[in-house]
């Protein structure tokens, strides 16, 4: 029996009307896990938050109901939604380190989470607390209670949170995101917590999250949105593996994946705004099968299998491919000709070493991934060898010729030569430059090439990073934020580089621009001859793009191998644990065959 | 990727933040009301001599007559025309808060950037000086000064300014510091550019709307200190014609003969609000932008 019914949910901007969320409409189970992903924009947080009668500033509920129980969510009085919240329904968000008061101990976190909605006369707090905690995962040792959130791991942060949603023992929990920004292995540990709770409680719970190998794991049934609408929802295997709709099938094939080297496909064009969706299916100008119909109506729900729905006009079309992974043959290097040798480098920040004496090589043309989770030392080794550390020591050569470990006593053929394209497409550029101004500032450096010389490489950068020249003039907040990672390999490649280091360059992407940005460098690798440091945490995509691997540990290499033989037959317990705990869309596939 | 985005973005003609900035607050009614506020005081104050009949130290009548025919706002405590002093009064006034504040602000923006952007102990050393300035009031600190050498107006210009340079140091200093956190700094670094041309290239543009703001909010209490100097008579000496100095020389006829105080304390309040005004349309354009493009 369903626990929760939305239907007809809409939620459109109070200032120009326009939908943000259209006609939405599921149910979830007692004890079941329904996930809901899309890419940023589809709406995805905003249907989340509706569940709880929340819009974020400028948009407000226009329609639908959120039934829990046989009571409706949004039709209540602020003071019953009030109560509502937490005991009927509560919510598990993104950021714990926000989410949680920096002033209060965990203690008083959880006793208020109780206190709101209970009456707590004689109430036994520490076994009530202990119980809490153990539920999430948590254990009173070290007097966990007493202490203050900045004390705490991201992913204990995380449980806390977790530990308040389920304080009252609610009907339903929202999880929005909530081990975005946490290592494989936390974020392993606290969906099985998370799995188990639902059980336990028997609670109808919606996962909100971009990552769809995290759903195949966890979720029951899946719910894809694109531009504002639900396109299909169904049980999680039918969706990934018999896909009815054209945008699950192209999200699929977007994501990398550690067990196999998928093919990516990135999706063209971009997804339409709020207010500037089409009158048709908002798809229909990216999709490959689109008819004139799609671009006049918009497809209705059409039911393909056992509580299987899609919103295409070609759902119900059993000629079309539903299996949207391709595998391709593994990356394998030939050319063992270092371009760049690191040796002993030790590196760190403020009088504390985090790289342990570290050595790498890089071949010419090589895709050399560099991995590891938060605090192994991957961006402090990597800013070592750009430059920019202060702390070092080490032998560092580029072409078996000797360079200074400091930016500024580097020639300028040697800085030219290493480039560094940085994570955040948000502040990797100046707000108040133009993109042709922001491309051109490594050639001011003196002797610098004549302006004409100059706007000619611009120019040319630019082309080879698929923008044009009509980029030149705007400013980066004009620009998505795949653009602007393109603008920033931009900058890096005017300057006709020999090596470029990646530092987790498409981590703050969706992944369908992930594969465009991903599919850039291979095709600059392919035409280039460009070594790239690829710098991540995400072993999924080292399976795509790297030649060989280096598994980075507490500032230590604890194994490096060619990608496929690392990733398949990890030798150190570390790797295997990684491994273990990337969740994955192929697994299932085939341990079922 | 670029197909839809790329059409609408091609139509717009590219702006900079700061120009998008400026046309916002030019949409708002408080800042036109600002503008033509401080915009009639100044034209007043620099073509006023242009427009005046007579000299403004000469006699006309008794002391305190009300406004006539002759003399519009009538006269002051020694008989002069209070119209003609009114038309030559704000000159001085104005270049002299005019070069404080640029002064100000400029020393103020260079100490702030550098100190913002060195850190640790350039930055410690520089803002402990800025402090205890800071501790000063700023009418206290000039009237010390003023005292001590006497009512030079270069003096005044100089102490005004030195009390401005801390209060711009300290907003430059931490959004310098906020800039230099930025990802672009670090990009700027990894091809080694001057230090100097970081902060100009890179850092100022990011500063400018604050800057702006900060600037009319200064020049505000430049116009206010000026004035107070010439009113408690530090400022500008009798009889040169100055509004400060007329509100403190013809109060004792306040009941008699008003227009002769209310006339200068309207002109300096218009000039002081006026200019806040501005400043006030500009931040909150500011951060209407800062809103709009964060989305």
């Amino acid at each position: 029996m369903s626990r929760v019914v939305v239907s007809g949910l809409q939620v459109a901007l109070s200032s120009s009307k326009a939908d943000v969320v259209t006609d939405a409409n599921f149910t979830i189970g007692s004890g079941e896990i329904v996930g809901l992903v899309g890419e940023s924009g589809s709406g995805k947080t905003t249907v989340a938050t509706a569940m709880l009668g929340h819009t974020r500033k400028g948009a407000e509920i226009v329609k639908g109901s959120v039934t829990i129980d046989g009571l409706d969510i949004l039709s209540l009085s602020a003071g019953a939604l009030r109560s509502a919240r937490g005991r009927v329904i509560s919510y598990v968000p993104q950021d714990p380190a926000a989410a949680l008061d920096p002033c209060m101990t965990i203690g008083r976190h959880l006793r208020e989470a109780v206190k709101a909605h209970e009456s707590t006369a004689g109430v036994d707090w520490n076994a009530r607390l202990a119980e809490l905690l153990r539920d999430a995962g948590l254990d009173d040792i070290d007097g966990l209670l007493d202490r203050y959130p900045h004390e705490l791991s991201g992913g204990q942060r995380q449980r806390v949170c977790i530990a308040m949603a389920f304080a009252c023992k609610p009907a339903c929990v929202v999880l929005d995101e909530p081990t975005t920004g946490l290592d494989v292995t936390t974020q392993s540990h606290i969906l099985d917590s998370v799995r188990r709770l639902a059980r336990e409680h028997d609670v109808a719970m919606l996962y909100v999250t971009h990552d769809l190998a995290v759903v195949e794991d966890l979720a029951d049934r899946l719910i894809v949105m694109y531009a504002g609408r639900i396109v299909e929802q169904g049980p999680v295997r039918n969706v990934f593996h018999n896909s009815a709709h054209p945008y699950s099938r192209a999200l699929m094939a977007t994501t990398p994946d550690v067990r196999a080297r998928l093919q990516l496909q990135p999706i063209p064009g971009v997804a339409p705004l709020v207010g500037h969706r089409p009158s048709g299916c908002a798809f229909a100008d990216r999709c490959t099968q689109a008819a004139d119909r799609c671009r006049e109506e918009i497809p209705a729900q059409v039911t393909v299998g056992v509580g299987h729905e899609a919103a295409c006009w070609f759902a119900a079309d059993v000629s079309t491919e539903r299996s949207p992974l391709t595998v391709r043959s593994e990356l394998v290097f030939a050319n063992d000709v270092p371009i760049l040798e690191a040796e002993e480098i030790r590196a760190g920040y403020k009088g504390r070493e985090v790289v342990h004496g570290t050595s790498l090589s890089i071949g010419r043309g090589e895709c050399l991934a560099l991995v590891g989770e938060s605090g192994s030392g991957k961006s402090t080794l990597a800013r070592s060898l750009i430059g920019l550390s202060d702390q070092v020591t080490g032998r560092l050569r580029l072409n078996g010729e000797e360079v200074p470990l400091g930016i500024r006593e580097r020639s300028l053929s040697q800085r030219h030569a290493l480039q560094y394209v940085f994570q955040s497409p948000r502040s990797s550029l100046n707000p108040r430059r133009t993109i042709f101004e922001s491309i051109e500032a490594p050639l001011l450096i003196a002797p610098k090439p004549t302006a004409a010389v100059r706007r000619e490489r611009v120019f040319e950068a630019l082309e080879q990073v698929g923008l044009g020249p009509s980029f030149g003039p705007r400013f980066p907040d004009q620009l998505s934020g795949g653009e602007r990672q393109r603008v920033g390999i931009a900058r890096a490649l005017v300057c006709e580089p020999e090596v470029l280091i990646c530092d987790e360059i498409t981590s703050a992407l969706d992944v369908s621009v992930q594969a465009s940005i991903i599919e850039l460098l291979e095709g600059l690798q392919r035409e280039h001859g460009l070594s790239v440091l690829f710098i991540t945490h995400n072993l999924a995509l080292v399976r795509t793009i790297a030649h060989r691997v280096i598994v980075l540990k507490a500032g230590h290499v604890v194994e490096e191998g060619s990608t496929a033989e690392t990733l398949e037959h990890p030798s150190h317990e570390y790797t295997q644990t990684l491994i273990r705990d990337t969740p994955s869309i192929v697994a299932p596939l085939t341990s079922d065959s | 990727m670029t197909s839809a985005q790329a059409n609408s973005h091609a139509e717009q003609r590219p702006r900079s933040a700061w120009s998008v900035t400026w046309r916002t607050a030019l949409h708002q009614p408080r800042t036109r009301v600002g503008l033509a506020l401080s915009g009639f005081v100044v034209g007043l104050a620099l073509l006023g001599p242009l427009f005046s009949s007579g000299d403004p130290n000469e006699f006309i009548g008794a002391p305190f007559i009300g406004p006539t025919g002759q003399a519009l706002l009538g006269t002051d405590f020694l008989g002069q025309d209070v119209m003609q002093r009114l038309l030559h009064g704000g000159r001085t006034l104005l270049w002299m808060s005019l070069t404080a504040t640029i002064l100000g602000v400029l020393i103020g923006l260079a100490i702030g950037m550098i100190s913002g952007y060195t850190g640790r102990r350039v930055e410690g050393s520089l803002m402990w000086f800025m402090d205890v300035i800071l501790a000063f009031p700023q009418i206290v600190l000039a009237i010390v000064f003023v005292s001590m050498l006497g009512p030079l107006p270069w003096l005044i210009v100089l102490v005004v300014a030195l009390t401005h340079i801390p209060r711009v140091a300290r907003l430059t200093r931490s959004l310098t510091a906020d800039c230099v956190r930025q990802e672009y700094i670090e990009a700027a670094k990894t091809i080694a550019t001057p230090r100097s041309r970081i902060l100009i290239r890179e850092v100022l543009p990011n500063l400018t709307t604050p800057l702006a703001v900060e600037t009319t909010i200064r020049l505000a209490w430049s116009v206010s200190i000026i004035a107070a100097l010439s009113f408690i008579g530090y400022g500008v000496q009798p009889p040169f014609p100055d509004w400060g100095l007329m509100i403190n020389e013809n109060r004792i006829g306040l009941v008699v003969q008003p227009w002769s105080v209310l006339a200068p304390v309207v002109l300096v309040a218009m000039l002081a609000v006026g200019v806040s005004l501005v400043g006030d349309g500009i931040a909150r354009a500011a951060s209407g932008v800062d809103e709009r493009v964060s989305q």
